[in-house]
């Protein structure tokens, strides 16, 4: 039903950094929308002095003996600029199965030599390397300057878990996990992260087996127990590797009706269809409300027939994409107008710069 | 205890919040303003009786749920589904509303100044005297009145010549009516629905309704008045007979 999951994004245009309170009271606003056993946080701009590197983030099951494997395969393919154990503080209501880490990690480009995007598809290939092949061992984030805080608890206590009043972001994201057709764990908290991408979704893609087929295909792999993972993978493929704007990309993930392509003007009735041929197999079904974050843009969109709540609103250069107006307000009362977009269509917030 | 009953809401949960109310009730308060809400849900779900609620903020979702005769003045914009399944009673919003507003309604009647979301009216239902009504201001997104079998959504496009509507409209309806202000594309009836043009009687039908929903939000109901309306109902007494079963 639509009680499930509540979803929060807010993007400063102007680069103007946040701390996390602010994302943390929005969210547990909406504490009614999840059931305590996932929540999770994603900041732009969390590691100014490291953001020439990617941010890789591990849980470990035990770091004495996977890290060294990790490092392994990691030196492969570059170098370790720095790495910590990402601070925590014990919270009651979060136990810590796993140990959260961070390695700044900077790929070496001509190991992949035939790549348009080496470095990016160096750490693509790591991700997915040491998901399928190091048990004990879970990459959870993997962008530059991108920091991600999820574990199982309600959002108030994972964000106090990390401390994420001590980040400063310029879009940051956040989810409260209601889970409904796998158990909840660590793993299967959004946000889900991908290099650049980061994804928050309140619903379910029914048509996650063909799109995991789909993405496999490219060399993905699926390892979160969870459909959202397919969305931030089918971003990474559409706009990195395949060069598509955002728009045209919600356009083949929630295409119009083939009713509504039929009364469009012939020029775009050409690309429309073009991409629902094109893309088919991303096509992504069942009820969704989802926003995605990225170092250009902030975007967010539901499924065609609208099955999950979203709502917008604009303050100044900040422009804020939640399940509910209430979750706004909360970070922003001074916002005027809260609007609903329309379903299938996305909402998009761009840097200034 | 007073008559008026005043509740500040800052940071409260629902279920306080709402024990707040049922007190207030049963110590005999005729009115009760609660300041400060934001999100908490389920406000006056299942409240008796004729007291008169004013909300300044925005409720969370399912206002007024199983609701009973209770009156609730929201100044400001509702979430999902305020008057799901409400029985008898008023909810008047001064502002929009989030999907599904009247979900499954089955008495009272709901007015909203502004927009409401997709899915407006679904499963609005009637059952002898229990014939629930709706009326919106401004517009609606898709799916308006899914499901319909019964009561009367009224939607008058203020500000415009007529609502912005959207696909689906009545799809799947059964039983009721929607009565449109202004034109409606074909294009947007939904499977099973059928337009004709407003008779007389149901003039007579809507006039009550447009005058108290301009006293209100204090509008002048002539701007409603001479426009055409028309209505979209069941294209037959059982528009999906033999859909799901055979019949001999």
């Amino acid at each position: 039903m639509i009680y499930m999951c509540g979803i929060i994004g807010v993007i400063d245009r102007s680069r103007q950094r946040m701390d996390g309170t602010g994302i943390r009271a929005a969210l547990s606003r909406m504490d009614e929308r999840g059931s305590g056993e996932g929540a999770g946080y994603a900041a732009y701009g969390a590691f100014p002095d490291l953001c020439d590197y990617y941010a890789l983030h591990i849980f470990f099951d035990n770091p004495h003996e996977t890290k060294p494997l990790v490092i392994e395969e990691l030196s492969k393919w570059g170098t370790i600029e720095h790495q910590e154990e990402i601070p925590t503080f014990e919270q009651p209501g979060v136990r810590k199965v796993h140990i959260p880490w961070r390695f700044f990690f900077k790929p070496d480009p001509r190991l992949m030599p035939r790549s348009t995007t080496p470095e990016d598809d160096i750490v693509m290939y790591l991700v997915m390397k040491v998901n399928t092949s190091i048990p004990g061992a879970l990459v959870y984030a993997s962008g530059k300057n991108v920091a991600v805080f999820k574990a199982s608890g309600w959002p108030e206590e994972v964000a106090d878990f990390y401390r994420i009043q001590d980040y400063q972001g310029y879009l940051w994201i956040g989810h409260n996990r209601y889970p409904t057709n796998t158990p909840g764990w660590w793993g299967g908290a959004h946000p889900f992260n991908l290099l650049n991408w980061s994804v928050v979704h309140n619903g379910e893609i029914t048509s996650y087996g063909t799109n995991r087929r789909y993405i496999e295909s490219y060399g993905y792999r699926c390892t979160m127990y969870t459909d959202t993972e397919v969305v931030a993978y089918l971003f990474d493929l559409l706009i990195r590797r395949h060069g598509l704007s955002i728009e045209t990309a919600v356009t083949a993930l929630a295409p119009p009706f083939w009713d509504e392509i039929d009364r469009m003007p012939s020029k775009q009735q050409e690309i429309v269809r073009a991409i629902r041929l094109a893309y088919g197999p991303a096509l992504m079904n069942g009820p969704f409300a989802i926003v995605v974050a990225n170092h250009d843009s902030m975007v967010g969109f539901t499924d065609r027939i609208k099955l999950r709540p979203l709502v917008s609103g604009e303050h100044g250069n900040r422009l804020y994409i939640s399940s509910e107006e209430a979750a706004i307000r909360t970070m922003e009362p001074g916002i005027e107008q809260v609007t609903m977009p329309r379903a299938g269509e996305p909402v998009i917030g761009r840097f200034l710069q | 205890m007073a008559e008026i009953v005043r509740i500040d809401a800052e940071g409260m949960h629902y279920t306080p919040l709402n024990q707040a109310i049922r007190a207030a009730v049963a110590a005999g308060a005729a009115e009760i303003t609660i300041d400060h809400v934001m999100g908490q849900r389920f406000i006056a779900d299942g409240l008796r009786g004729s007291v008169e609620i004013t909300i300044n903020g925005v409720p969370g979702g399912d206002l007024g749920m199983f609701m009973s005769g209770p009156t609730c003045i929201v100044h400001g914009n509702c979430e999902h589904a305020p008057g799901n399944t409400m029985d008898a009673g008023k909810i008047i919003i001064h502002g929009s509303a989030g999907d599904a507003v009247a979900h499954s309604m089955r008495g009272g009647i709901i007015f909203v100044r502004d927009d409401v979301g997709y899915r407006a009216g679904i499963h609005m239902k009637q059952y002898e005297e229990k014939r629930p009504v709706l009326v919106i201001g401004g517009s609606a997104r898709a799916f308006l009145g899914e499901y319909m079998a019964g009561g009367l959504i009224l939607i008058l496009g203020r500000k415009a010549a007529a609502p912005q509507l959207d696909r689906g409209l009545g799809s799947g309806i059964h039983g009721g009516k929607i009565i449109v202000r202004g034109n409606v594309d074909e294009k947007h009836l939904g499977v099973g629905a059928k337009k004709r043009e407003l008779s007389h009687e149901e003039r007579g039908e809507i006039t009550p309704l447009i005058e108290e929903f301009s006293h209100h939000f204090g509008l002048d109901p002539l701007q409603f008045r001479d426009e055409r309306y028309y209505v979209i109902a069941p294209a037959s007494a059982r528009p999906f007979a033999g859909k799901y079963t055979w019949e001999v």
